[in-house]
Formats: structure tokens, C-alpha cells, sequence
């Protein structure tokens, strides 16, 4: 059960936030908590990607809009918002399948390039097509029924009941990920991260794990961005703008770019920070800064996941005796 | 000893003097009204957003120092959302739900102020948008109301302009922006009132840096003229292109010219430029039996003596949507947000930087019209067009 | 279309054109002494253009561009002896193969850092820069078709700065030991090339002609704290579409990227223009990664996954 230590963790400190925001009468955090869960999921995919599979994606964002303008689109033109939701995420897979085949054959900054120009050309085109919205996005967008009456929707009276499900959705993916990362696939991933020729040689097949690993992070960035349409009742052409793709860059890298549970806690903190405006004028600046302050400090990501802290202490206890 | 008795006497009055000075000073006793703000500050309508937030912060300034409203002191919570409409949603739920604001000013983009509306108007806090989208207050929710004067107006302006000056094929651009969408909208709508033949029209990217080759459609099309909608810098890179390219159609712009920084970054170009706009840029102009002329330059003086920059129309919006708050404030004598809401509503006369309003149960902007004058540029300085 | 609508449109072409051909230029100067891509290349434009314009006022022109590239030249180098160089060390102890994601990373995050001291230092606000002959309204025809003076400047500008590096590389001691330095590191230190040092040039020389080129294009398209990060992308998407590391490539996919964009607004409106430059990029990358003119992968060693 040690895998599962970050999520039960995890799962701890997300029941323990609402009781305090309560107790101390914020509760008012709670949409922000929501709004950065969404975020902190995208942020989860590329994770994987970048920590695992050592690809760099600057092109979280476009699929991130590609969910959420296509649930807006559907699901304001009447359909079911859990019919749009999946045909939002299939066709960010399609597209991550079509753009990751060629070019994850290449090196490293070309995937940079292509998947930043992939999306300049989706934020052009959400904000440059009047159908799709155009500069002043889509607003009005219906609720996304789960069960029964709960739905995700921004209202204040739902306030609670919203971050309920958006931690739960997280916690899982968390939960799907860790899974993934414990199983022979996840194996494989990380033979690649320490040495692609080495994996190959293993018999691990580089070229399909590293497309199934964008495809993963497309989904995730899919699913957050449908979500948070749903949640916010609006999206903009800035969710696809390029330097929101390099925000998930530097939460995955503050997080400690193979650290999922450090990629979830700095997904969650910094855009709760900046959602209340803490940074104000200085928001993008915050996030140039970390990506220069840790490649500096710490280019090969923090290795501070609570399981392999709490085990290095036992062990050193055990060592003492 | 009776000397000791007689200080400690003569202490208890100072500290009780002092606590009452002090408590004074700091309102204690008086409630601080609490108006939150939304402009996008930072990012790609900064031009919109910096001069909105520093003319609202230097009407609050001015306020608070006259005595505030009814005596209650202002207190200004101004967010910068970077133009961005999930961080305007964000803002705007933590205004009203957490610091509890009486009324919320801004956004500055019309996509954050159609992300917030809503919220807004179900939590019943009025919301003064300076943005211009007419879907903004068309339908009418109860809440929610806007400053900048409407497009349809400032169009039907423009065109009035060109019939006159017989102009009949019209080429049309406009910046990819929700201004230039909504600009580009009324001209196609209302070209034909006014016997135009709209020949091109077509949307350029906001941060183009050259746009002669869209400049060379023109040319090709055979248009008399060319209107350019929109916010950005492109004006001035559109009024500079033109000349270089020989290209001697007259040149009209939106309400979005209304910048002197952009007429001095066109230089020469700039001469003969016509556009609608509000009455500011001209406050020195106009008879001294205008309304606005009085407030007009009051706040072009204490804009630029603040600043040590020229006051632009951008920023007017936001002392309009200050000025109506206020006044609708004091004139509701509550800071109960309903109140607000219906007194916003009743508003009449009012003279404002962008004209002089007049609300209405089914009119949220308030202006007509007559708001609006054409203007040009001459010499590099803004003049009234027609006159000599 | 009549023909000057035509000539009037390749002009257009070729303003775009060499301007793109410029930042593409300073692009490939990295790529060759490091391997990686400098997403921070655009902003050394803006800055070019941005501290231009502040001397400017207090100075002649030619001696403000001189300031401009100066100043800017040693920004890079500051950066690269300041931080890049330090996550090759840091990486040397910690990880075992090269840094170069981490250091294309950290071009990123310079990229922001600088454009938010810019936005501080000179607000945002749009800036221009005198031209260099003439003024804003000047025109030359040829052709039936008329177009600024600057548009010589910027194509003569991009001229030389070609002409330069084809003979730095080809011709002199340093150009060479780039050269070697990109092929292949542990060779070049055997040969005793530092480096370190040609790389901490290479960043030297790149800001400087990004400065360059930001100086002389400003006049044109006035210059803005923002501009940088879709100048960057314009460069590289260039740099990539004619084959990354060769000047000759640069500047010619540079120019023929800038007449297709300029006739493209014949078919598509202006605010799609960039999406074709970048679906041609993409489409390069599908099917010829090394670019139009570039030689084909498997005979360079520096592009396959090694």
C-alpha cells in the first residue's frame, strides 16, 4: 500500500480543508480550491509527460481549450454536457495521436516548438472564429449533471458540493496515475526518462509509450478544461494562450518534474494564489522566476515525495538502533 | 500631591481627546464603503486597463479627501485580472463573497464582463462594466450596467460622416478583439442606412506589427475609403502603412483612437484622420455652455498632473462608472447593494466623461447620441472635424 | 490583380520577410554552439528596439543602435554566464546525460523574466524609434508600388548580418571552433576549444544581432514590452522551416515564409496569417524535419535521438 501514500494524504488534506475553511468562517476559498484542482489535473498530465516520458509539452493549454470550448459549444447547443464532455476528450486524444506520431520521433524542443505552435494556432482560431465565440469566449454555459440533482456549476449554494467533486476527480486521476506508475507501463516510462536506448534495448517500444503518454496528458488537459467551462459557466481564447502552457511547465517543475503529488501540491497552491490575486501585477513574472529558479537550483526536480521522505527517515531510524 | 492628582485629571481628558482624534481619523465610527474594481492592468489590453485603474484610484483619492459620500470613506479593492475571463470570475467572486463589496466597477474587456455578469446579477451586487459589448446590457438584467457609449451610435456617427462626404465603397478592419468583433458587427449592419457598399472586411490579429499586405487587399478592392476598428497600436501602424504605400483614401477610425499616444506614435501620419469619440480630448474646445466642459478638464488637469501622462477616453469609462456609483451611493443614502442597483437606475442628466446619462429601467448605458462628436487631427493634436 | 497589386504584395512579403529573416538568423546561433533553442531570442528584439528608442532621446541615432546592441550583447552574455551555465555544471554532478531540456527551460522562463523588466521599465505602452531616413510618411515607388525607405534598411541589415556569419563561420578562428563546439563537445575540448566560453559567445553574438534586428525593424513596427514572445516564435518556426543551423536557410525561408504569408491574405483574412506559417511548420516537421533546405537527419548526428 506504500504506492498509495500521497493519495491517502491526499484525500486527508482535502477533507481537512473544508473543515477548517469552515471553522474559521473562509469558505469563500473554496472556489478558488475548486478552480485550482481543475488546473493542478492539466498540470498532473504533463507530469507525467515531462517527469516520466521526458517530453516537453508547451501545448497543454490548446488541449485544455480544445475540452473546454468543445463542452461549451455541444453542450450550449443542447446536448447532454456528459456526451460533449466525452467527445471533447476523444478529440483531444485524436489530435494528440495525429501531432505526437511524427514528432515525438524528434528531439526534445522539437515537440516544444510543435505543440507551441499547435497552440498559438488553436488560440487564433477559437478567437478569430465568430462561431466559436470569438475574442469574448462563450459564457452562459449549462451545468454538468453528475448524479441525482449534483452538478458542476458555479453557483455560491454549490460552493461546497464543487470542491467535493473537483478533489474527487482529482484524487482520481491521482489515483489512476499512481496505478499506472507502479505497473509495467509505468516501469517502462521511467526506463525511458533514464535512458531511451537503454529502454529500447530492454525491449520497452520508446515510440508507442511516449504517444500513449501525450495522449494521457491531452486527456487530462481535456478533461480539466471541460470541467472548469462547466464550473466557471464561461471559457476565453486566453485558456489557449502559450503562456498559459508554460504555467503547467513551471507548476510541473516547481512540483519536481517527476513528483506527481509535488506537481498536484504546486498546481493547487500557486493558481489558488494567483486566482485571489496575491501576485498581482507581477502573475507571470511569479512563474518566469520559478522556472529560472529551479533548472537553476534543481534541474533534475525535487525528489521531495512524502512516501520517499517518510521511508528515508525510517530507514534511518531503523540504522540508528 | 494635589499637583499629581490635578496631571493624572488633565491625562484621562488627553487620552480621552486622543482616542476620539484618533478614531476619528480612522473612521472608526464612520463604515468604510467597499467598492471593488477589475481592470486588466497587465497583459494584452493594458492600454484599456492601466488608465482605467489610475483614474479610479485618483477618483477615490479626490473623494475621500472631500469628505467621502454622506461622510462614509470609499474604499477602493482593485484587482488586476490581466484580461483574462476566468481570473475576471475568480475576482469577481471574491469581491462579493469574501471582502463583500457594495458594487463591483469594470471589467475592462467585454469577454471577462460577459463571463461575470451573471454572477453578478444572481448575487444582486450591481456590476458597471467599462467594456463595450452591447450583448453586455441587451438583454437588460437588473444589475448590471455599462459606461462606454454604444457602437451602434458611435457607427452611425462615422457613417453620417462619410455619406456626407460621399462615400459609397467602404473597406472595413478590424483587430481580432471583442471591440473590434462588435465594431465590425454594426458597420456591416448599418452600411447600407447610409447608402455604403461595405467591398472588404476582414479581421487582422491584435498584435500585428505590419499590416500593408491587408492594406494591399484594400488598395485592390477599389474602396474610397477604409474605417479601422479597434484598440491597439494597429492604428497607428495602419495610419503610417497607409502613407508609406501611397495608399491616399482617407482614413477613419473607431472611438479606440481616442489616445494621444497614438497620434504621436503615427507622427506625420496621423494628419487628416477622422473618428468618432467622446467629448475629453476636445474639452478645451467646446463652448464654455457645454455640461461636461468643466468636468472634462477638471479631470484631464488632475489626470495629468497625477500621471505626468495625457488623459485618454479609455479611462474615462472608469471615472464614468466610479461617478455613477457614487452619486447613485448618495443618492440611495444606503450602501445596500438593491438600493444601489435601483437608484444606478434612476440616474438622470448626469454629465460624465463619455457623455451625459440618463438610465432607465430598460436602458443600462444611459447615453445617447449625442455623446459623441467627430474629431480629427491636426498638426498633431486633436481637433473638431468641420471646423477650420 | 493588377500588377502592382502584385508588386505590392511581394514588397509586403519582403517586409515581413526580413524581419523574420533577421530573428531567424540569431536563432541559429545558439542552435549551433549549444544545441538548444533560445526561446528568449525575441525579447533580445524587443529589447533592441526598446532601448533604441530610450537613447535615442538623449543621443544620435547611430550611436543609440550602437548603445542598443551593445548593451543588449552583454544582457546575454549575463545571462548565459549567470544561469545557463550554471545548470551545466549543477547538471554534471546530478544528472547523467546533457542538460539540454533543462537549459531550453530556462530560456523560457528568461524569456518571461525578461519581458516583465521591460513592462516595468517602460510600461505598456506602445514606443517607436525614429526611422532611420526619413519619417513615418515616407515613401519609395518602384513599380507601381510604394513602400517605406526603412524596408531597404531592414533587408540590407538582414543582408550583412548573413553575409557575416557565413563568413565568421566559414572563415575565422572562433567561427570555427563554434562550428566544432555544436559537433560535437568532448571533441572540440579535446582539440582544446573552451567550451564553455564559445557557448557564453554564442549567446553574446545572438543578442547582439537580435538586437540588430530589433533596432532596425522598430521604426516600422514600433516596439511594445509584448512583442517578443510571437517574435519567437515566428524565428524559430522559420529557423525550423528552412533547417535549423544554417544561416543561408534562415534568411531564405525567412523571406519565402514572408510572401506566402503576405499572399495568403488573398484567400484567408490577416488574423489567421500566423496559422499558416505555423501549420507550414508543422507539416515541415512531419515530413521533412530537417527542414526545406537543411540536409536530411540521419546524416546529421545533432537532431537524431541520441
Amino acid at each position: 500500500m506504500k504506492k498509495y501514500t500521497s493519495l491517502i494524504i491526499f484525500l486527508g488534506l482535502a477533507v481537512l480543508i473544508p473543515l477548517i475553511t469552515s471553522l474559521s468562517g473562509k469558505n469563500f476559498y473554496l472556489t478558488q480550491l475548486t478552480m485550482s484542482a481543475y488546473y493542478a489535473l492539466a498540470a498532473l498530465g504533463l507530469c507525467l509527460l515531462l517527469g516520466y516520458a521526458g517530453q516537453i509539452s508547451l501545448g497543454q493549454a490548446g488541449f485544455f481549450a480544445i475540452g473546454g470550448y468543445t463542452s461549451a459549444i455541444m453542450s450550449s447547443a443542447g446536448l447532454d454536457p456528459r456526451l460533449a464532455f466525452i467527445v471533447a476528450i476523444i478529440s483531444a486524444a485524436l489530435i494528440a495521436f495525429v501531432i505526437g506520431i511524427p514528432v515525438l520521433k524528434l528531439k526534445g524542443h522539437y515537440l516544444a516548438m510543435a505543440t507551441l505552435g499547435f497552440g498559438v494556432i488553436i488560440e487564433k482560431l477559437v478567437r478569430g472564429i465568430p462561431s466559436l465565440g470569438g475574442a469574448d469566449g462563450i459564457s452562459n454555459v449549462p451545468d454538468f449533471p453528475l448524479f441525482g440533482s449534483i452538478c458542476i456549476t458555479g453557483g455560491r449554494a454549490a460552493r461546497l458540493s464543487n470542491y467535493i467533486i473537483s478533489f474527487t476527480l482529482l484524487a482520481l486521476a491521482l489515483f489512476l496515475l499512481t496505478n499506472l506508475l507502479s505497473s509495467r507501463s509505468g516501469r517502462a516510462l521511467r526506463a525511458i526518462h533514464e535512458s531511451e536506448d537503454a529502454a529500447s534495448a530492454m525491449g520497452v517500444n520508446t515510440a508507442r509509450t511516449k504517444l500513449i503518454t501525450f495522449i494521457i496528458a491531452a486527456v487530462c488537459a481535456a478533461a480539466a478544461g471541460s470541467f472548469l467551462t462547466h464550473y466557471n459557466g464561461s471559457i476565453g481564447p486566453g485558456e489557449a494562450a502559450p503562456l498559459k502552457s508554460i504555467r503547467y511547465l513551471s507548476i510541473v517543475a516547481v512540483g519536481g518534474i517527476s513528483n506527481v503529488a509535488g506537481t498536484l501540491a504546486a498546481g493547487i497552491i500557486l493558481n489558488f494564489l494567483s486566482l485571489r490575486g496575491v501576485f498581482g501585477v507581477y502573475d507571470d513574472a511569479v512563474f518566469g522566476v520559478i522556472l529560472v529558479a529551479v533548472m537553476m537550483l534543481a534541474p533534475e526536480g525535487f525528489k521531495l515525495s512524502i512516501p520517499s521522505w517518510i521511508s528515508k527517515r525510517f530507514v534511518q531510524r531503523k540504522s540508528k538502533t | 500631591m494635589i499637583q499629581i492628582g490635578k496631571k493624572n485629571g488633565c491625562r484621562k481628558w488627553q487620552a480621552a481627546a486622543a482616542f476620539l482624534l484618533i478614531t476619528a481619523g480612522t473612521g472608526v465610527f464612520a463604515a468604510t464603503i467597499k467598492i471593488g474594481a477589475i481592470f486588466a492592468v497587465t497583459g494584452p489590453a493594458s492600454y484599456l486597463g492601466a488608465p482605467e485603474e489610475k483614474t479610479a484610484k485618483l477618483f477615490v483619492e479626490n473623494l475621500n479627501k472631500a469628505g467621502g459620500i454622506n461622510g462614509n470613506k470609499i474604499e477602493l479593492i482593485v484587482k488586476d485580472s490581466a484580461g483574462s475571463s476566468e481570473k475576471a470570475l475568480s475576482f469577481a467572486k471574491q469581491l462579493i463573497d469574501e471582502h463583500e463589496v457594495v458594487a463591483i466597477i469594470g471589467p475592462t474587456t467585454s469577454g471577462e464582463s460577459l463571463a461575470i455578469k451573471d454572477y453578478c446579477n444572481k448575487s444582486k451586487v450591481p456590476l458597471i462594466s467599462c467594456a463595450a459589448a452591447e450583448t453586455i446590457v441587451e438583454p437588460v438584467l437588473p444589475f448590471v450596467f455599462k459606461t462606454p457609449q454604444k457602437d451602434s451610435y458611435v457607427v452611425k456617427w462615422a457613417y453620417q460622416t462619410m455619406k456626407d462626404n460621399g462615400i459609397t465603397k467602404l473597406a472595413v478592419v478590424s483587430s481580432n478583439t471583442g471591440f473590434g468583433a462588435g465594431g465590425k458587427t454594426q458597420l456591416e449592419k448599418y452600411a447600407n442606412d447610409f447608402g455604403i457598399t461595405v467591398v472588404l472586411s476582414e479581421s487582422y490579429d491584435a498584435a500585428a506589427t505590419d499590416l500593408s499586405s491587408l492594406l494591399t487587399k484594400v488598395k485592390g478592392s477599389g474602396a474610397q475609403a477604409v474605417i479601422n476598428w479597434s484598440i491597439e497600436p494597429a492604428q497607428s501602424i495602419i495610419a503610417k502603412n497607409m502613407k508609406q504605400m501611397n495608399l491616399t483614401i482617407p482614413l477613419y477610425q473607431s472611438h479606440g483612437f481616442g489616445n494621444i499616444k497614438y497620434v504621436e506614435a503615427a507622427g506625420d501620419a496621423a494628419d487628416g484622420i477622422i473618428f468618432p469619440c467622446g467629448k475629453l480630448l476636445v474639452a478645451d474646445l467646446l463652448p464654455d455652455s457645454d455640461s461636461q466642459k468643466a468636468l472634462l478638464q477638471k479631470y484631464s488637469t488632475d489626470y495629468k498632473t497625477k500621471y505626468k501622462e495625457d488623459a485618454s477616453t479609455f479611462g474615462g469609462h472608469a471615472y464614468d462608472a466610479i461617478l455613477l456609483l457614487t452619486t447613485a451611493i448618495s443618492q440611495a443614502k444606503s450602501s445596500d447593494p438593491v438600493k444601489i442597483a435601483a437608484a444606478l437606475e434612476k440616474i438622470a442628466n448626469l454629465p460624465g466623461t463619455a457623455g451625459i446619462f440618463t438610465m432607465s429601467k430598460t436602458d443600462h448605458n444611459g447615453l445617447g447620441m449625442d455623446s459623441i462628436v467627430m474629431l480629427t487631427v491636426k498638426n498633431g493634436k486633436f481637433a473638431l472635424y468641420g471646423t477650420k | 490583380m493588377t500588377s502592382d497589386i502584385v508588386i505590392q504584395y511581394i514588397i509586403s512579403g519582403l517586409i515581413y520577410g526580413s524581419i523574420y529573416a533577421v530573428i531567424a538568423l540569431g536563432f541559429n546561433i545558439v542552435y549551433n554552439a549549444t544545441g538548444i533553442i533560445n526561446f528568449a531570442q525575441g525579447e533580445f528584439v524587443m529589447l533592441g528596439g526598446m532601448i533604441t528608442h530610450s537613447f535615442s532621446k538623449i543621443m544620435s541615432l547611430p550611436l543609440a543602435l550602437l548603445a542598443a546592441v551593445l548593451i543588449t550583447a552583454v544582457i546575454g552574455g549575463f545571462i548565459e554566464l549567470v544561469l545557463i551555465r550554471n545548470i551545466g555544471r549543477l547538471a554534471k554532478k546530478k544528472l547523467k546525460k546533457s542538460p539540454e531540456m533543462q537549459m531550453t527551460i530556462m530560456t523560457i522562463g528568461i524569456s518571461i523574466l525578461l519581458r516583465e523588466t521591460a513592462l516595468t521599465i517602460w510600461g505598456e505602452q506602445v514606443q517607436t524609434v525614429p526611422f532611420f531616413t526619413g519619417n513615418e510618411t515616407s515613401s519609395i515607388t518602384v513599380a507601381g508600388a510604394s513602400f517605406s525607405p526603412q524596408l531597404i534598411w531592414i533587408i540590407t541589415t538582414a543582408f550583412l548580418i548573413f553575409l557575416f556569419l557565413s563568413f565568421f563561420y566559414k572563415f575565422t578562428l572562433k567561427g570555427q571552433a563554434m562550428r566544432a563546439c555544436a559537433c560535437s563537445k568532448t571533441g572540440a575540448l579535446i582539440c582544446g576549444i573552451p567550451a564553455s566560453t564559445m557557448v557564453t559567445f554564442s549567446f553574446i553574438l545572438a543578442a547582439g544581432i537580435g538586437a540588430l534586428a530589433g533596432s532596425v525593424t522598430a521604426p516600422l513596427t514600433q516596439t511594445h514590452y509584448a512583442i517578443g514572445t510571437a517574435l519567437s516564435i515566428k524565428g524559430f518556426t522559420v529557423a525550423v522551416f528552412g533547417g535549423l543551423g544554417s544561416s543561408g536557410a534562415a534568411a531564405a525561408a525567412g523571406f519565402l515564409l514572408g510572401i506566402i504569408e503576405s499572399f495568403s491574405i488573398v484567400v484567408f483574412p490577416e488574423a489567421f496569417k500566423d496559422i499558416v506559417s505555423i501549420l507550414l511548420l508543422l507539416i515541415v516537421l512531419f515530413l521533412r524535419p530537417s527542414g526545406l533546405f537543411g540536409t536530411p537527419l540521419k546524416k546529421r548526428k545533432k537532431d537524431s535521438n541520441k
